[in-house]
């Protein structure tokens, strides 16, 4: 389970080696905007390095790579991908096409190392205002694509617009990548927020993405993964709510009842289905009944 | 295997990183190295130096290494892309 996805520099070796012990779910070792141009190629060499020697304990690593307008993309996935990180992240992707090219290289150097086709999976980044509304068909490009990412401060800049703490001019974006990635059956994370002293702005923003759908959040500071990885996570209370709709509806089921009630509220579809997510959430994380 | 064409660097003075320096030249190899850990690790840092200055074929090169604790696999990716720099092949 995704919860926080933690960026972290790809040519600073005291910062990635660490990635492991910092509580995100996920790393996303970067490649682009943190590492300057006269030294990606350092940066790939030392990231591939890192990845093949350290086991990054139960995080899952997701590379960031350089746009493939650039001329640095192709030479970080020939690096990177007989590492076989979790998953490959383009930014900037805009069209279906721009999948299809990442796709298709990958798809090139897997069957060139004699890997399983789609062991490497893709998390484009959303970060145009064209990108946002090619969202659906981005995330429902190809099978290797298992997630989708809201950037916002580049989409900000592309919307000729302010990125503020509140979060309004994002909104229509948010809602939409949310919204696609849901009606192409793949994951959706919210852009990292920016303010690294703000403990309690950073809460109220990741309550806002969990409130829209998001699956998780990502953070540019270690000090947000915690906030991210409990707003993201069920309560005792939810988990609880969980299973008492599932009883509910196995006793209505064993009384051949049609209809189910609990706690005064008719028990329809939509909540079961949320009870079962609940639960699901709940199990991956190691949270069972006793807990409760 | 090509042969070192002009002098490179790669790496930092930062703490956990290696800051390697490749010219050519030289019979055979000069490996000077300076570490904060060189009583303890001084052995293993040459080693992996030879080692990885074996694998991409570097015989004669002026070689230092100023290692701010480096972890084996941060000073085998600094040396590699100190030597793929210096056969202009970054």
């Amino acid at each position: 389970m995704r919860r926080s996805m933690l960026f972290l520099p790809g040519n600073t070796p005291n910062i990635i080696q660490n990635g492991g012990i910092l509580g995100a779910d996920a790393v996303i070792l970067d490649l682009e905007d943190a590492v300057a141009p006269t030294e990606k190629d350092s940066a790939r060499i030392l990231v591939r390095s890192v990845i093949r020697a350290m086991g990054f304990d139960r995080c899952e690593v997701i590379v960031r790579i350089n746009s493939i307008d650039t001329p640095f993309w192709q030479k970080d996935l020939d690096a990177i991908i007989p590492v076989r990180p979790h998953l490959i992240m383009p930014p900037k992707t805009a069209c279906v096409q721009d999948v299809l090219t990442v796709d298709a290289y990958i798809t090139h150097l897997e069957e060139k190392l004699g890997m399983e086709h789609g062991s490497v999976g893709l998390i484009p980044l959303i970060e145009t205002a064209l990108g946002v509304e090619n969202a659906f068909q981005i995330a429902s490009a190809c099978p290797r694509v298992k997630a989708i990412f809201l950037g916002g401060e580049d989409l900000t800049a592309d919307l000729h617009c302010k990125r503020t703490k509140e979060g309004e001019e994002i909104s229509y974006a948010r809602c939409r990548l949310v919204c696609a990635a849901r009606a192409a059956g793949v994951e959706v994370y919210d852009t990292p927020f920016t303010d690294v002293n703000d403990d309690e702005g950073i809460y109220t923003d990741a309550a806002k993405a969990k409130s829209l759908g998001f699956t998780g959040k990502s953070a540019i500071s270690p000090r947000h993964v915690k906030a991210i990885n409990e707003v993201f996570s069920p309560s005792l209370k939810d988990i609880e709510y969980a299973y008492e709709v599932m009883e509910a509806i196995r006793i209505g089921k064993e009384q051949g009842k049609g209809a189910v009630s609990l706690r005064g509220k008719m028990i329809d579809a939509p909540i079961v289905a949320r009870a079962m997510q609940t639960i699901e959430a709940a199990e991956e994380l190691g949270l069972g009944r006793e807990d409760i | 295997m090509s042969k070192i064409i002009k002098p490179a660097v790669c790496g930092t003075l930062e703490s956990s990183d290696a800051f390697v320096t490749l010219e050519p030249g030289g019979e055979g190899l000069d490996i000077q190295i300076e570490s904060v850990v060189m009583k303890q690790f001084g052995d293993e840092i040459l080693a992996v130096t030879k080692d990885v200055l074996r694998e991409f074929g570097v015989d004669n090169a002026r070689v230092s290494v100023v290692d701010r604790g480096a972890l084996e696999c941060v000073l085998r990716a600094r040396l590699e892309c100190a030597v793929l720099r210096a056969k202009g092949e970054c």
